[in-house]
């Protein structure tokens, strides 16, 4: 699996779907639509300020709250590659695995970490290296199944694999 | 080592004789649903899927709720694409007007029954549990592949056990006592887990207390909460179930992750402040603090069934809303606004000055309908206060049980009913 890098943006505990993408703009999940309004309601200048490959590092429950797909979906939108927490909210956690968003759990890199860092996240091994500060911490590994989901590209691929196998037609 | 009533329900959904939290498991689903902003993307996710056909379209519904009557071109067509596909695959379609809020309006017409698994494309699909049913949120991805296949990989969650004994003072809700669990374990205090509600003071809520209690198992992150199904389960689901349905007791040595016990002749009423629902002070210290509000919110999954509308309105009876405070009614299901309407309920919140509007989440979620302005302070049912959740991001939200609200309305500031 892939070895990602980025630049830090570095969040506190709670941080929950309505400010990642606030309601008003739920009427539609097109990414392009999303995009410019993500974090708008806890940082407005995220959007400005984030780079294709960036990472998002934040305390414990990113991601409570609300259910919407819309948020890992406006995340990915800005070329986000990646979310290391102290835990994430458990919808958000699936959300993001089924838009092959990856998201990993890892309290010591999150401590060790502040904004600007640059990371190199292994996505195979689950090591987190703090390039900025030149220490290395390992994240949670991925449960295999989750695992088997994030390579087969999400959710959808992986059903729609499964139903080639049983034979079910499938576009 | 004996189980709980949520793996149970799990070992049974997914073939197995015993099932133990953090088991990953291929789990049968009774019963899905999703609403008018999570609907187009799961229609969206069953046709890339390409099966032709839902798994049963007699268990698949599409309830629109957040933005009813469509607010908007792009929410019409939100609406169109649910309503399209539900007519093309003879799926559960509750339009503006025909249902209302899908926790409320799936339990009490007995589409989710005990010993249920339940995938809601909705984080307060929790709600159900009440009924002692699993029911868990799940994005659109997710429920897309349970409407498709009829099974979603889940993992076991551990149980978390709140057993609640004594009897309640007289203005102290189920609200109450979520909200004062909220506040002692934290917002992420059930992170993964279920919670299940037992004890003498559970028992003596009816089914409406017991959905408010299951509905905030969201706001302290866990993925189910459960009532053991009792007498007073079963008079609400016996008269609506559109299915037979099973009772599934925990076992007397089923473990418990961690077990929680509050004698609730101790605890009053509470609201949690700005900006968590596990913020949770007891109003009479907000009370003095003579806190000033702009809008109060009578509505939502939370708290908008016919008990929460009979004591809003008891209050609200002979008195005026406060000429500060614009105070906005909605019932959380049609049959619940067509009752409240007959008993009279909704004349006497007009009367009093109130905002009576159609059944659905409204400024709940801060998208259309009452939504706050910059600096403005509301006392609101529902279940989340967090910045910008019912408009601008510097508003304000207490949440509070109907009578707190209504009290609140009356006197133009965060207030104990006792003070009406
Ligand atoms: S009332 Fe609020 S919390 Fe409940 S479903 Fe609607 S938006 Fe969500």
């Amino acid at each position: 699996m892939q070895v990602l890098r980025g630049r830090v943006h570095r969040y506190g505990k709670n941080v929950d779907t309505d400010v990642i993408i606030p309601a008003r703009y739920l009427v539609t999940s097109d990414p392009d639509a999303l995009k410019p309004h993500c974090m708008e309601d806890i940082d407005p200048d995220f959007v400005g300020r984030v780079r294709p490959g960036d990472m998002i590092v934040a305390d414990t429950n990113y991601g409570c709250g609300s259910s919407r797909e819309h948020a890992p979906i406006a995340i990915k939108a800005n070329g986000v590659s990646c979310i290391v927490a102290k835990s994430f909210g458990r919808i958000f956690f699936r959300n993001s695995i089924n838009q092959g968003l990856p998201v990993l759990e890892c309290p010591e890199a999150v401590d060790a970490t502040q904004a600007g860092d640059e990371l190199e996240v292994d996505l195979g091994t689950g090591n987190i290296t703090n390039l900025t500060r030149r220490q290395t911490f390992k994240a949670a590994p991925f449960e295999p199944f989750v695992l088997e989901l994030l390579q087969a590209g999400g959710l959808i691929p992986y059903t729609q694999r499964k139903l080639r196998q049983r034979g079910v037609a499938s576009s | 080592m004996g189980m709980t009533i949520a793996e149970k329900i799990l070992a049974a959904h997914s073939g197995r004789a015993r099932v133990s939290p953090g088991d990953l498991l291929q789990v049968k689903v009774d019963f899905t649903m999703a609403n008018d902003i999570t609907g187009p993307m799961a229609i969206r996710e069953v046709r890339n899927l390409g099966v032709g056909k839902v798994f049963d379209p007699q268990r698949v519904a599409l309830v629109m709720s957040h933005f009813v009557p469509s607010k908007d071109i792009a929410s019409a067509t939100n609406a169109k694409t649910c309503r399209q596909f539900a007519q093309e695959q003879g799926c559960i379609f509750f339009d503006a007007g025909k249902g209302g809020i899908e926790h409320t309006v799936l339990p009490a017409q007995g589409y989710v029954v005990p010993g249920d698994v339940y995938v809601g494309a909705d984080s307060h699909t929790t709600t159900v549990g009440a009924l002692g049913a699993f029911a868990a949120g799940f994005g659109s991805t997710d429920t897309a592949v349970a409407m498709a296949m009829g099974e979603l990989w889940m993992k076991v969650p551990p149980t978390l056990r709140f057993i609640y004994h004594g009897q309640p003072g007289r203005w102290l809700r189920s609200k109450d006592l979520i909200l004062h669990t909220i506040g002692q374990i934290g917002t992420d205090g059930a992170l993964y887990a279920c919670m299940q509600f037992e004890g003498e003071a559970v028992r003596a809520l009816s089914v409406e207390a017991r959905l408010t209690m299951c509905n905030m198992v969201a706001e302290a992150g866990g993925k189910a909460g459960i009532v053991p199904v009792d007498r007073v389960t079963l008079d609400y689901v016996r008269p609506v179930a559109k299915r037979p349905y099973t009772v599934y007791e925990p076992d007397p040595d089923a473990s418990y992750a961690a077990t929680y016990e509050f004698d609730v002749s101790k605890l009053e009423p509470v609201v949690a402040r700005p900006w968590s629902p596990g913020n949770v002070v007891p109003v009479r210290e907000v009370a003095r603090e003579k806190v000033e509000i702009d809008q109060v919110f009578i509505g939502s999954c939370t708290n908008a069934r016919m008990e929460d509308l009979r004591e809003a309105a008891e209050l609200m009876r002979g008195r005026q809303v406060h000429q500060r405070v614009r105070c906005i009614v909605m019932p959380a299901s049609v049959a619940v606004w067509n009752q409240a309407m007959k008993e009279g309920l909704l004349e006497a919140f007009a009367d009093a000055g109130c905002v009576v509007s159609t059944a659905g989440c409204g400024p709940c979620i801060g998208g259309f309908m009452g939504v706050l302005a910059e600096g403005e302070r509301c006392v609101s049912t529902s279940n989340r206060n967090f910045p910008g959740r019912m408009g601008h991001v510097k508003s304000e939200t207490y949440l509070a049980s109907p009578v707190v609200a209504a009290a609140s309305a009356i006197l133009g500031r965060v207030a104990h009913p006792d003070e009406v």
